[in-house]
């Protein structure tokens, strides 16, 4: 039976990994993510897990260690945030070229500079390309969700790839919020144990991992890791299907809040989702035709599944917590733009860059973007598709 | 969210505003709300202006941002009063307690005429004859809660007795000084 209780996003993470109980965890203090390793170094201190835990002197170190443990035949997991994830970035890529399903929790932030410790999601925007993938929360129970279901996915035999899963820093790791959590036997059965088909330490099968792969295979060994990401959409579906026949609790690849029937939609991802629900409650009792798509699979990316659940709306507005400095937008529209046009759907949409650096976003700024949507949806003029939302100009607004 | 209340809270680091604020969610969850607790986290040291907030619900609670217009604003120490706008957005048919002993006079014209209502409790004094030491958090913690009347005194010391021996239970030598505090909060708040 669930259990009704009150934790923060990361103190959610931590219990998740302590009812996982993983064979390594290796990991550097970061704000905002540092509660993790150290909610969960309690854990092994007391006794509650048997995890190997290495206290390791970096971040790149930590994804090392994962590696090797991963690569070894052991269950490994690690926690990070803005530039511990870029320290990170040459294992990252390692680790999912040599098909490693490690798990990580990235508290989103703001990758520096100028310094800044608050939540957008730049550090998640960055390694969008590199092979992992990416599930997004919104709140603390999808924190815990999304954890509990992650290793079903990435060591599926026909995935075998890391997974990280998001959460907004602070706004939602740090927030104590209710919750309703598994029991401990029911996660350890629901999660599983990892029996590798390939590892280092089998003596029955003596192997060479990450050796040196030139113009003869690399291109094919790529393929496979795009092939395995394709695959990983219906393992994702159909663990989804099994979480929710065990907790009651429904995730797909994104949610649809109030979309059916809406003609102004937003998409975002993270706890915006949830500021925008409510707005979107707040509209519908004025009679506006709103919605929300909240993204929750972000990598693989359902690129078919959103143009199509996009299709009937008259305008929609992509919001990016992080800005590709691109002079074209953020990566999120352009990821669903270009969705919509490779599926012949041709609805007018825009992109708000919001958020940045820990900027608060209040349920006024989301209700300007659905008057901004009515205009367009009536004029059928987009006008400048990538614009902000809550920056602060010259007149002090 | 219905029944939504939502509380601000004005200290200076290091007096415990942020911990209040999660024993409050606390409190209000073991009555069968939804809650939230979380602080604004800025350039966090000692003395510098903090914020805290709760949200208190009897449905599920989505909205994740800062509060704008609170219910009730709790101030830890009277000295942000003419350095921060506690009533901001403030609702009238809401409340501001106030830890000070300074006159009403003073609290209204700093409040520039706020017209909901003003409590105010001496903190200082309930902290300093219970625990012979100035930790405000535990005083401000009763007086909102007698204000906001979440929930019955009685639930709220039963509910508090077993937060502390939890929260405490390396030091449980302050637990007993922590509960009189409450108990004379409950009683020392008042309208002016």
């Amino acid at each position: 039976m669930s259990i009704r209780e009150r934790l923060s996003g990361n103190e959610a993470s931590a219990f998740a990994m302590r009812q996982i109980n993983p064979d390594v965890v290796a990991a550097f203090p970061i704000t905002p993510s540092t509660e993790i390793p150290q909610y969960f170094s309690t854990f092994v201190a007391n006794g509650a897990v048997d995890t190997e835990f290495v206290a390791v002197e970096s971040e790149h170190s930590a994804m090392s260690a994962c590696i090797g443990a991963e690569a070894a035949g052991a269950r490994a997991m690690t926690a990070t945030s803005a530039n511990g994830l870029s320290l990170m970035w040459e294992m990252i890529y390692i680790a999912s070229s040599l098909r490693l399903p490690i798990v990580m929790s990235l508290v989103n932030r703001a990758v520096s500079g100028p310094l800044n410790i608050h939540n957008d999601h730049s550090d998640a925007m960055g390694v969008r390309d590199s092979g992992w993938i990416m599930l997004f929360s919104e709140n603390n129970q999808e924190a815990y969700d999304n954890l509990l279901m992650a290793h079903r996915i990435a060591e599926h035999k026909d995935v075998m790839l890391p997974l990280m899963v998001c959460q907004d820093g602070f706004i939602t790791s740090h927030s104590i919020e209710n919750i309703m959590l598994e029991e401990d036997s029911e996660v350890k059965k629901f999660v599983g144990t990892y029996k590798p088909e390939h590892y280092l330490l089998n003596r029955k099968e003596p192997i060479a991992v990450g050796p040196l792969d030139l113009q003869a295979y690399l291109f094919e060994h790529k393929a496979q890791q795009a092939k395995a990401m394709k695959n990983a959409k219906q393992v994702i579906l159909d663990t989804a299907k099994d979480f929710e026949a065990w907790t009651g609790r429904h995730y797909g690849l994104f949610e649809e809040y109030k979309l059916a029937d809406s003609e102004l939609a937003i998409v975002c991802m993270n706890s915006t989702a949830g500021t925008a629900k409510y707005t979107v409650d707040r509209l519908r009792e004025k009679g506006i035709k709103a919605g929300l798509l909240k993204v929750r699979v972000y990598r693989p990316f359902p690129a078919e599944e959103i143009a199509k659940a996009l299709s009937k709306c008259k305008a929609v507005a992509v919001l990016d917590k992080s800005d590709s400095l691109n002079a074209a937008g953020g990566a999120l529209f352009t990821d669903v733009t270009s969705g919509m046009f490779v599926n012949n759907i041709n609805v007018p949409t825009v992109n708000y860059v919001y958020g940045i650096g820990g900027r608060d976003v209040p349920s006024t700024d989301i209700e300007s973007v659905y008057t901004d949507l009515a205009e367009i949806a009536k004029t059928g003029n987009i006008g400048n598709p990538y614009r902000y939302l809550g920056l602060r100009t010259k007149e002090g607004k | 969210m219905d029944n939504l209340i939502e509380i601000r809270w004005h200290g200076r680091g290091g007096q415990g505003a942020k911990t209040a604020s999660l024993l409050l969610a606390d409190a209000a969850f073991n009555t069968g709300k939804y809650i939230q607790g979380f602080p604004e986290y800025g350039p966090e040291r000692m003395g510098a202006p903090i914020t805290a907030y709760n949200r208190i619900s009897d449905t599920p609670i989505t909205v994740h941002s800062n509060i704008y217009e609170p219910d009730y604003v709790v101030v830890v120490d009277d000295t942000l009063l003419e350095s921060v706008n506690v009533t901001a957005g403030l609702k009238t048919n809401g409340a501001i307690v106030i830890n000070t002993t300074k006159s009403a006079e003073y609290l209204k014209s700093v409040l520039k005429g706020y017209e909901g209502k003003i409590y105010t409790i001496d903190a200082r004094k309930v902290s300093m004859d219970c625990l012979g030491k100035y930790f405000p958090n535990t005083p401000m913690l009763a007086a909102i809660v007698k204000v906001t009347g979440i929930m019955s005194d009685e639930a709220f010391i039963q509910d508090m007795e077993g937060s502390f021996k939890h929260k405490f239970a390396k030091k449980p030598e302050v637990i007993e000084g922590n509960m009189n505090a409450i108990k004379m909060a409950l009683n020392e708040v008042k309208s002016i």
